[in-house]
């Protein structure tokens, strides 16, 4: 039971309306009941970017295709990369991080409670404020329309003459409320890990995953808040007769792509980063060994954070930057490679010597590996700028960055639920559904996205609603479009599981998985109070100190 | 049935990928049949092109190099440490790190990272730093949403969406160097056989030059997200022959034909909206809101692109621009269908 | 019993760990220094490339009075801080009020300078290049005296209610913190647009 409820004989305990039920939800400051609404609205948007995708998908399923007009298309993928990045990946990432950072350090809940609620429903109401764009965003085409400025809203396609009407304003002021939201939950967190760890833990003990979310929170800091700024400056430009990004007063137009991208290359690094550290905490259990290199671990995760401030403008080598810069970001882009290329050998020196087991969770890990190395290495064609002048802005670049956030932090995403519901739930996810949600994703995924790379080295420019027959793209496209379904069924299966699992799945008890960090060391789901009394640790592992008292990792660390 | 492990039938399902890519991709890369060339980034016809694409082959070299290797160790360990049923209650040894195998590990990325940039600053250089001779023929190209403007400003010649550039022999060569300008969003100009792309963006000037080495209509299109038809800003350079040049040159600077046969088109044209935008050398229009019509006959495509140039496709673009590129910016007129024939007629005698 | 019992008798006594207030407020420094940096890039940036209007040596008159009130308020503010931690509760108040003072002055002096420009020179943000990042950079600071003010006021009348004791010293720190943030931007403010920017 979760809760000390004490039984008066005689009474009979009459179930909560759900309306009460309901208001608990909407009103609590509990950490893990926030962390599962942000993961619950993250899949929400999930679903609706997902229909998005095979908007466009159909479209591009041929030359010439009629399914949508060109102004419906330029909404989707703007709504598309919008919800994606700012509505699902963010959000379920912080998600994950409200569960779990303070059950792994031993506290009680997060540092500010009420902010963390606070910073949840500004981050919903982002979302809402984006999509209601489509009922109040009236410009000159009519009633109600989405944001259609591309996910970047570059200038001077953003300014006023080029966007009339409000439906560029919802994607500005989305993202500036999200984006207060999101800096909100990243104080949290890092007052949380600095000030709230169980005696005992120190910095250097701390899980991989509560370090990688402390670099995490600390990049969202500073590269969240340029973005901030420049969307600030824009509705100066739009509202006020500003001219910050306006080219007819002496404006520049590229100003606006260094301040995007200084948010917007960290900010990929915010998303992954969360990733490692579900892949640091996964492999090492199901490989039954530490995480091999614990402090290179931490150092390059730093370094990365680092050096990943100094990359953004690889996004911007076709802009006629001269040779110079070009050749300096060439050259930073490639060394930021060094460090994350280092974490691959480091989870493959985890698993060498191992006995892996091959549950869900490990499946979907070994598919993380595999795809992040990929996405590595066509990052790595496109760090060289004079590639980079061919593979830019066409769909090489798309595949490579759905190969990093579908292939990568989705497969990572998918892993950290199969191993964390039966902690959020008490109970295990199937199996038999797992697997195939596994095999069938990972099938609609290569074909997609490995196809995807072709049609960009034959010259497809990217957000282009329709093409022209006889260049070679046609067959292509339609293959990409089938995976892209077969995709979309993937989800539905992993959905499926999600709602079967919670009412009929095996009862998980503490620890199913035989882990070594402190989640696992009370009831799943846990109580409200997480912790009967304050642990205390003397190693990076306490449950496996616990296990193995005649070993402990305290005598090596 | 044929029971295997989960790990090996996820290792074969990586190789049948592997392959499976592998063939797309020699596939996809032969040139489709077409008359005119494809956009295929490792078909270069011009210096820069094919600078980027020997530059390329390294960096593929290498990077699948390391691909091969680190996919080698992961499909190892996936399938030489599996957890067998025996080892249920016995945790394998505990090793927490090695400073050796981890310094390694560090240091020769290090070393391929020195070896790619190296390699890759001599291109940048080469490409981008590259001066310009004395007889390079110079284009300033305008982008516009949703068409191209082409100014040859020494030969004293406006066109719009289809460039000519004469074909330049490696021995004596006569590249074309492009300023590249912006008179509202950002574009990009990106013909893949001739040049990397390079963005056109107001109040930023930049540079491209090329030189073909191969005659024939080169293909590419806008490659920066500029509004509605982005999709349908098309590109087509003609490589011409050096008498070809000349004779299209020589073309292209006459004043507008005047063709007695078509002076009530002419007048329509004059006395709508038409000249507000357009220009006709020779005659009163003198627009600069849409591309220069003074020898539209000698394009083979409108819109940018968007339509081939017959009759027809003529016709129904001026009756309303909207049925084939809707969101562009030129209005339908709502000419009565008399004033439309005319005009058709008089644009058709500006060869 | 569902839950396992990790505590370790010999673990780490005397384990003390930063404030969470500090660290907080810490975290929001961190992030509104970014905001403020972006700011004055594109300033620096648009020196100079302003098309038309008025220029900055034309019109720019150096505030020094306000600035020695806003920099004194963070001696003010510091020592009332000071004072409180020891309980000298009518030391607090005064100078917090004071403080209070000096920073509303501040606020005074942008307002006039802000009406000159308007009116006597016709620079507003959307004259041009430097009007639009003059009044952003100084409206933005402008903007975060005006939130910390508030903030400083709300202690003040709690404080004379009588609610504000040596308990809440580390509270009044943190809000110390921000005021001297505000202070510091107040420096790089100052020094790009009335020193370098001239």
């Amino acid at each position: 039971m979760s809760s000390n409820a004490i039984t008066i004989p005689g009474t009979q305990i009459q179930a909560r309306p759900w309306v009460d039920e309901l208001h608990q939800w909407v009103t609590t400051v509990d950490h893990k009941r926030l962390g599962i609404l942000y993961i619950l609205s993250a899949l929400l948007f999930l679903a609706i970017g997902g229909v998005e995708a095979l908007i466009i998908r159909i479209q591009l399923m041929h030359s010439h295709n009629n399914f949508v007009s060109p102004e419906v298309f330029n909404r989707m993928f703007t709504m598309h990369g919008t919800t994606m990045i700012f509505f699902v990946a963010m959000p379920v990432l912080f998600g994950f991080a409200n569960y779990l950072v303070p059950l792994m350090i031993g506290a009680r809940d997060m540092a500010f409670p009420r902010l963390n609620a606070f910073s949840f429903w500004l981050s919903f109401l982002g979302g809402l404020l984006l999509y209601f764009s489509f009922l109040g965003g009236s410009g000159l085409y009519g009633a109600g329309n989405a944001p259609d400025v591309g996910w970047w809203s570059y200038a001077p396609l953003g300014a006023r003459a080029f966007s009339p009407g409000h439906s560029s304003d919802y994607w500005t002021l989305s993202l500036l409320v999200s984006g207060f939201g999101s800096i909100g939950t990243a104080i949290n967190i890092i007052a949380t890990i600095l000030c709230l760890r169980c005696p005992g833990m120190k910095i250097s003990r701390m899980p991989l995953l509560v370090w990688l979310n402390l670099v995490m929170a600390g990049m969202v800091l500073i590269a969240i808040t340029p973005l901030s700024a420049a969307q600030i400056m824009l509705l100066i430009d739009r509202y006020l007769g500003g001219h910050f990004f306006d080219t007819q007063a002496g404006g520049s137009a590229v100003l606006w792509m260094h301040f995007f991208w200084i948010f917007g290359h960290p900010e990929v690094y915010i998303l992954i980063i969360p990733c490692f550290a579900f892949m640091s905490e996964i492999i090492p259990v199901f490989s039954r060994k530490p995480i091999f290199g614990y402090p290179v671990m931490v150092g390059a995760t730093v370094c990365i954070a680092f050096v990943s401030m100094s990359v953004w403008a690889h996004h911007m080598f076709t802009i006629g930057m001269n040779s110079y810069a070009n050749s300096f970001f060439t050259l930073t882009t490639m060394a930021v490679g060094v460090p994350t290329g280092i974490k691959i050998f480091n989870w493959i020196g985890t698993m060498w010597g191992g006995k892996i087991q091959f549950k869900t969770p490990m499946l979907f890990s070994i598919g993380f590996l595999f795809q992040f190395l990929i996405a590595g290495l066509t990052g790595i064609m496109m760090a060289s700028s004079p590639f980079d002048w061919q593979l830019s802005l066409s769909y090489f670049v798309v595949a490579h960055f759905h190969y990093v956030i579908v292939g990568g932090i989705l497969f990572a995403l998918f892993g950290a639920f199969y191993y964390w519901y039966p902690k959020m739930t008490g109970r295990m996810l199937s199996e038999r559904l797992g697997k195939w949600h596994f095999w069938l994703f990972l099938i609609g995924f290569h074909l997609t996205f490995d196809v995807m790379h072709i049609p960009g080295l034959l010259g497809m420019p990217r957000r282009i609603y329709t093409y022209e027959p006889g260049r070679g793209w046609d067959t292509l496209n339609f293959i990409i479009t089938i995976g892209a379904f077969i995709q979309a069924l993937a989800i539905l299966v992993f959905l499926a599981n999600l709602a079967i699992s919670y009412f009929k799945g095996a009862r998980a008890g503490n620890d199913p998985w035989d882990a070594w960090t402190l989640e696992w060391s009370i009831s799943s789901p846990p109580p409200v109070y997480n912790f009967a009394t304050v642990p205390t640790v003397e190693s990076r592992r306490p449950l496996w100190d616990l296990k193995h008292p005649e070993d402990p990792d305290s005598r090596y660390e | 049935m044929l029971r295997m492990k989960s790990s090996t039938v996820r290792f074969l399902a990586q190789m049948t990928l592997l392959l499976f890519w592998s063939a797309i991709t020699v596939w996809a890369s032969e040139p489709k049949g077409s008359p005119s060339h494809g956009t295929n980034i490792f078909a270069p016809a011009s210096t820069p092109a094919k600078s980027i694409a020997d530059l390329s082959v390294f960096v593929l070299v290498i990077t699948g190099i390391i691909f091969v290797v680190v996919f080698a160790l992961l499909a190892y360990s996936v399938v030489r440490f599996r957890g067998r049923a025996m080892d249920a209650g016995r945790e394998p040894a505990q090793v927490y790190g090695s400073t050796q195998i981890e310094l390694a590990w560090t240091i020769i990325p290090i070393l391929i990272v020195v070896v790619l940039f190296l390699a890759t600053a001599r291109v940048i250089h080469a490409i981008q730093d590259a001066p310009e001779p004395a007889g390079a023929v110079q284009v300033t190209a305008i982008g516009h949403q949703y068409w191209w403007e082409f100014r040859y400003p020494r030969l004293g010649i406006v066109t719009a969406n289809e460039l000519h550039i004469p074909v330049s022999d490696p021995s004596h060569p006569t590249p074309t160097f492009l300023q590249l300008l912006s008179a509202d969003t950002d574009h990009s100009f990106w013909v893949p056989e001739l040049a990397g792309k390079t963005d056109l963006i107001p109040n930023h000037p930049n540079r491209i030059w090329m030189d073909p080495q191969r005659t024939g209509v080169f293909l590419g299109q806008c490659a920066q997200y500029c509004g509605t038809q982005h999709a349908k800003m098309l590109l087509r350079v003609s490589v011409d022959g050096p008498e070809d040049f000349a004779a299209w040159v020589r073309g292209q600077k006459r004043l507008a034909v005047e063709d007695a046969g078509a002076i009530a088109g002419r007048r329509v044209f004059e006395s709508n909206a038409c000249m507000n935008c357009h220009a006709v050398t020779g005659t009163a229009a003198d627009g600069r809101f849409g591309p220069d019509l003074t020898h539209l006959m000698s394009r083979a495509t409108i819109a940018a692109g968007a339509a081939q140039n017959t009759h027809d496709n003529l016709r129904l673009w001026i009756q309303d621009p909207s049925a084939i590129k809707p969101g562009s910016l030129m209005p339908a007129m709502k000419l009565s269908d008399a004033d439309l024939d005319a005009v058709v007629n008089y644009m058709e005698t500006l060869r | 019993m569902s839950a396992v019992t990790t505590s370790f008798p010999n673990a780490a006594a005397g384990w003390q760990l930063p404030s969470r207030g500090k660290v907080a407020m810490a975290g929001l420094i961190v992030a509104e220094s970014a905001i403020f940096t972006i700011f004055v890039v594109a300033y620096l940036f648009y020196l100079g490339k302003s098309i038309t209007g008025p220029t900055p040596p034309e019109v720019l008159e150096t505030p020094i009075f306000y600035t020695i009130c806003l920099l004194s308020s963070s001696l003010t503010i510091h020592f009332a801080a000071k004072c409180l931690a020891r309980g000298i509760g009518f030391a607090f108040l005064g100078l917090w009020l004071l403080t209070i003072a000096l920073g509303g002055l501040f606020l005074y002096g942008t307002a006039q300078e802000w009406h000159r420009l308007i009116y006597e020179h016709g620079l507003t943000i959307s004259t041009n290049l430097f009007g639009t990042t003059y009044y952003s950079l100084v409206g933005l600071h402008g903007f975060h005296v005006t939130v910390g003010l508030v903030m400083l006021l709300t202690v003040a009348v709690l404080g004379l209610c009588g609610r504000v004791g040596v308990k809440q010293s580390g509270h009044i720190e943190v809000l110390a913190m921000y005021w001297h943030f505000v202070d510091a931007v107040w420096v790089v403010v100052f020094t790009v647009v009335y020193v370098l920017g001239r």
